[in-house]
Formats: structure tokens, C-alpha cells, sequence
């Protein structure tokens, strides 16, 4: 039963994978993307992390998903966006990047399928077990993933003031 | 949760990952070459939940909660950079921004 679930929360998300990757307009991607994050959060689910599938939930489908939308509404890319990914995506440029991803998959099909197989543990590994390990063993990164976001803010408000205010310049 | 072997989610975070790389050869769209990293990261998140789980233990989990801190910094400065490609070059073309030639 679960083997089932986790075929079909997998295949959804490997379609709805190739479908954002391979679509013109923007904004169709990102649904399509949604549906894959919360593909994954089934198999995180499946796979006793339930505290992982919430937070792929919250985080990614949520806030980053939202953050490309944004964005994407910003930029104001209308039917002409959707005319110039025809011209950009010709049928020749598939090739290259097929060869080059199937060489890697088959490497490392053939690299996980060597391996014995392991069975999954049957027991699920909570949200309270995860903080007290993640807040113990591992409070130096949580503090460098605290550095890394300051970084981040405060780069990203560099880059998107100066966008604002050559806007209001414009206008 | 005990009957899914260990190996068919190291094989869908291989897919995925696979995909996402893909799509970052393939687009030339800086948006697009974005979310194709978005789901090359997320499949690395799979593959460390997968094997958090193979063993029983947290560290996977606590492993993609730093692999999303990471993610979302990037996205977000990405994005700036996305505004200031467009401000700049009138273009998405990830391409016309190679005034280094590197």
C-alpha cells in the first residue's frame, strides 16, 4: 500500500517536473512546480519525515514558489515573453542537454543499483525528535544558516532598492 | 513506511535532480535556469530525507532544513539579480549578461 502511494506521489512529481522545466509562459511553470514540491512533501510524508513535508509545504511551495511569482508579476512578461521562449527553446537545443543528462543517470542508475537494497525503518521520526537534535548536535549550523539569511537579506535589499528607485526616476 | 526500499527514493531524488539539471542547460530563460536549481536543491533535500529515513534518524531532516535556509537565500538574491538583468539589459536572455567573457 504505501509502495503504491509513493509510486504515484512520484510519478506526479517527476511529470510535473518535466512540465515546469519545459514550459513557455512563466507563470504556468511555477503551478506546475507547486505540484511537484507538494509531490515531494507526499514522499516526505511516506517516508516518516512529516516535520520535512511540512515545511516543504510552508517554505518551498509556499514562500520561495510565491517570491518567483512576485517577481514574475514585476517583470510584467506578457504574450510577447511567450513568443521569444519559442524562438529561444529551437528543437536543437534539446540534444546536447539530453546526452549530457542521460550519460549522468545512467552513472549513477548503475551506481544506486549496485548497492544492497535497505529497507526504511517503520518508525517516523517526528518534529520533537528533529528540534532537540537539530538545537543540540547541530547548533553551529543553525546559527550559520542564521548568518547566511542576514546575508541574503540584506544583499537582496541592496539589489532590489536600486531597482526601485531608478523605477521611480523613470516614472 | 517499512515496505518502500531505500533505493526507489535515492532513484526519484536521481529523476528529479536530473530534470532540474536539464532544465539549467536547456533554458536560457534566467527565470527558468532558477527554478531548474530550485528542483536540482529539492532533490538533494529528497535524497538526505530518504536517507535520514533509511536509518531512522533526524540529521536527514535537519540536513534539508538547512538545504531550505540555503535555497531561500539564494532565491532571494537571485532574484534581485533577475530585476537588475532586466533594469540593465532589457532582457531575460541569461546569455547577454557575459560582459566578462568568462
Amino acid at each position: 500500500m504505501y509502495l503504491f502511494l509513493f509510486a504515484v506521489a512520484g510519478a506526479v512529481s517527476i511529470a510535473s517536473t518535466i512540465l515546469a522545466v519545459t514550459r513557455l509562459n512563466a507563470s504556468h511553470a511555477l503551478v506546475y512546480l507547486i505540484v511537484s514540491l507538494l509531490a515531494v512533501a507526499a514522499v516526505f510524508f511516506l517516508l516518516g519525515a512529516p516535520f520535512a513535508a511540512a515545511l516543504e509545504i510552508v517554505i518551498y511551495a509556499g514562500a520561495i514558489v510565491v517570491l518567483f511569482l512576485f517577481v514574475v508579476m514585476m517583470l510584467n512578461l506578457g504574450q510577447g515573453s511567450v513568443e521569444r521562449e519559442r524562438r529561444w527553446l529551437r528543437p536543437g537545443m534539446w540534444i546536447g542537454p539530453s546526452i549530457l543528462s542521460g550519460a549522468l543517470f545512467i552513472t549513477l542508475f548503475v551506481v544506486i543499483y549496485q548497492e544492497t537494497g535497505t529497507e526504511f525503518m517503520s518508525k517516523a521520526v517526528g518534529p520533537g525528535e528533529v528540534g532537540e537534535r537539530m538545537f543540540s548536535a547541530y547548533i553551529l549550523a543553525v546559527e550559520l544558516a542564521g548568518i547566511l539569511l542576514l546575508a541574503a537579506l540584506v544583499g537582496a535589499y541592496h539589489l532590489g532598492r536600486r531597482y526601485m528607485t531608478d523605477r521611480r526616476e523613470e516614472n | 513506511m517499512a515496505s518502500i526500499p531505500a533505493d526507489y527514493a535515492l532513484y526519484l531524488a536521481l529523476v528529479l535532480f536530473l530534470i532540474g539539471l536539464f532544465g539549467v542547460l536547456l533554458r536560457r530563460n534566467v527565470i527558468f535556469v532558477l527554478m531548474s536549481l530550485e528542483v536540482m536543491m529539492n532533490a538533494c533535500g529528497l535524497a538526505f530525507v530518504s536517507a535520514g529515513a533509511a536509518w531512522g534518524v533526524a540529521d536527514g531532516q535537519i540536513m534539508f532544513m538547512l538545504i531550505l535556509a540555503l535555497a531561500a537565500a539564494e532565491v532571494a538574491v537571485a532574484l534581485g539579480l533577475v530585476l537588475q538583468l532586466q533594469k540593465r539589459f532589457r532582457t531575460l536572455d541569461i546569455d547577454s549578461a557575459s560582459e566578462l567573457r568568462g
